[in-house]
């Protein structure tokens, strides 16, 4: 077993092989995560402002997150006019979940935000925009962030279906390794897309203590 | 020169909660705003700075129709204090104070330097200015609160009940600071509070609201305490006096009742719908604010109708404290706490009323003015 590991690690190509692979994965998944993201603000806000953009946006949020991949994957190039083996049906396939799994929490977060706070801003002369993104969403940063981590294992571990329709990325190297019975390439797999997943979440939690300052600052009252 | 002119106010489920107002404050002074919770105050205050769009009549600030100015311009000419201070989290002390300079257009630079004077001005250590606001005491923030509301140097201040937060020794020296400060600099000032001890001890002149947003009298304090208007101002302004007594009375009679409570996080989770009054918990059993009953036709998601909470009372301490919690509680239920601050029940002002007639101290005392 760890000798078939170590045969397959051993040759050149394979590796070659392995690296293309990651390399393809990262944008596959992270382009997503950064498209649902600019969603998911602008869309939040508005449900957040309107009661009823609300119950219609987290209700088919809701429905969106249901729907499997697959099919997505299958049904984007009729809508966006893309060739059904584009990579970009995957990346919006992606973005749309992620956007949709981002919805509630941008949601829940500007609920969060002391009504007090909001007036306080309004009545100092922040324009709403402005308010927007001087006040309000920095204040949701911290449960923004918890819902991107989220998204982000969410997404490296679904851009793998993306193989099925031979678009690359790790998920390739599965589909490869079980036509053939072979194992090794399944592991490699396995391995550096939890590795992947590890290393964005460490990304993320980092870019959440560089914006977020004042929610270490301890209290003395 | 602030000037109500046949101001009404009917919010969209009904509520008229400011009457045909016609009143008018006079440039430089203090004027108080005076009342129980839910008579209006707030909302009038909000009207000068379009916050609250009047439904008739109009408001001037010297002399202009304000509906003729863009609201984020004219905001940037009125200072705001607000009870909870409402400073920003995320910004230091010092860039909290520097937002109005730095929303009009001011370098970086200058607005700091601005700020760290005003720091001074309120009488706080410019080391202050580096710490957040979870940093400071609560009398330290709405000390920061006053310090931003003056930043820009606005002819125009509006303090809504800025102080009722804080305890009553923390209220007192915040006071006296808020008149040196007067002195000094010569606003326009609106101070609303439900203390018509505070509001006697303020206001150059003092207006007295009743329930359904109406002014009954508006008058210098002297004359207040003389010459009420009519029996709703006599009781508001004798109750005073029984108050006086109320910080002498251990609140050891009274009995807090139980309450409906909520968790913050089930009412920002949109799961609670009440019928009654629901005291709003954190997860460490503090209140944080009051949710209303469950109205038809309210559209907004119940975190955003929790209200602000009034003083909170501690057990065991003078009744004072528990009739002022009362009085200035959206719901008409003053909170009680524990020692360290967790939630224990509610009461209300009749009850400690009766308490207070309970421990009565000796014969009727005949306190003089208020001042
Ligand atoms: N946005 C609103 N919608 C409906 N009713 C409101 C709103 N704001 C305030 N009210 C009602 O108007 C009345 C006056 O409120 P407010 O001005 O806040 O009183 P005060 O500041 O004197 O306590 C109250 O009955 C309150 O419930
Ligand atoms: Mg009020």
């Amino acid at each position: 077993m760890l000798d078939d590991l170590s045969r397959y690690l051993g040759s050149e190509s394979n590796r070659e092989l392995v690296l293309t692979q990651l390399v393809q994965h990262v944008p596959l998944a992270l382009l997503p995560l950064v498209v649902g993201v600019v969603l998911a603000i602008p869309l939040g806000w508005l449900a957040q402002r309107h009661p009823l953009v609300r119950t219609a946006l987290l209700g088919s949020a809701n429905v969106v997150y249901t729907v499997p991949s697959l099919a997505f994957f299958v049904v984007i190039p009729g809508i966006i006019g893309t060739q059904i083996l584009d990579p970009v049906n995957v990346v919006a396939a992606l973005s749309i979940y992620t956007a949709a799994l981002l919805v509630r929490p941008v949601v829940d977060a500007l609920d969060a935000v002391p009504a007090h706070v909001v007036a306080a801003a309004t009545a100092m002369g922040y324009r709403p925009l402005r308010r927007f993104l001087a006040v309000e969403l920095p204040l949701a940063v911290p449960v923004l962030v918890a819902g991107v981590r989220v998204a982000s294992v969410s997404n490296i571990s679904l851009a793998s279906v993306g193989a099925l329709l031979g678009v690359g990325g790790l998920g390739a190297l599965f589909t490869s390794g079980f036509q053939t019975s072979y194992l090794p390439p399944i592991l490699v797999g396995i391995v550096l897309t939890l590795v992947l997943a590890l290393v964005m979440d460490l990304v993320l939690v980092g870019l959440r203590w560089l914006l977020t300052p004042w929610a270490r600052a301890g209290g003395t009252r | 020169m602030i000037e109500f002119r046949a101001v009404t106010k009917r919010f969209d489920d009904g509520t008229v909660a400011v009457d045909h107002l016609d009143l008018s404050v006079a440039a430089g002074t203090i004027t108080v705003f005076v009342g129980p919770s839910g008579c209006g105050k707030t909302t009038s205050l909000r009207m000068v700075n379009r916050m609250v769009e009047p439904t008739s009549g109009t408001v001037l600030v010297d002399g202009v129709d304000v509906r003729g100015v863009d609201p984020a311009t004219l905001r940037r000419g009125i200072g705001y204090v607000i009870q909870q201070a409402g400073l920003f989290p995320h910004r230091t002390v010092l860039d909290n104070v520097a937002t109005v300079p730095l929303l009009s257009g001011w370098t970086r630079r200058k607005a700091r330097a601005r700020a760290a004077e005003l720091l001074e001005l309120v009488g706080l250590p410019r080391e202050l200015g580096s710490r957040y606001p979870v940093q400071l005491s609560g009398g330290q923030q709405q000390r920061v609160g006053v310090a931003r509301a003056l930043a820009a140097d606005p002819p125009v201040l509006l303090m809504d009940e800025p102080f009722s937060a804080v305890d009553p020794v923390v209220r007192e020296g915040l006071q006296d600071e808020l008149l040196r400060l007067q002195a000094e600099l010569d606003k326009t000032i609106v101070f609303v509070t439900h203390d018509i001890d505070e509001a006697v001890k303020i206001g150059e002149r003092v207006a007295v609201f009743r329930q359904g947003g109406r002014l009954v009298q508006y008058a210098e304090p002297d004359e207040l305490l003389s010459r009420p208007a009519d029996e709703f101002v006599s009781s508001f302004v004798g109750r005073d006096r029984g108050y006086r007594r109320l910080s002498f009375v251990e609140g050891t009679g009274i009995e807090p009742r139980e309450v409906p409570t909520a968790r913050e996080e089930a009412v920002a989770g949109e799961r609670v719908a009440p019928d009654a009054w629901t005291l709003v918990l954190d997860g460490e059993d503090r209140p944080r604010g009051w949710l209303p009953p469950r109205s038809t036709g309210d559209s907004a998601p119940p975190a955003e109708r929790v209200l602000p909470g009034g003083s909170l009372y501690t057990r065991g301490t003078p009744l004072r404290g528990a009739l002022d919690a009362a009085l200035s509680s959206p719901s008409g239920l003053g909170v009680v706490v524990e020692e360290d601050g967790r939630y224990a029940g509610a009461v209300t002002a009749e009850e400690v009323l009766a308490a207070l007639r309970e421990h009565r101290v000796g014969p009727e005392e005949h306190t003089g003015g208020t001042r």
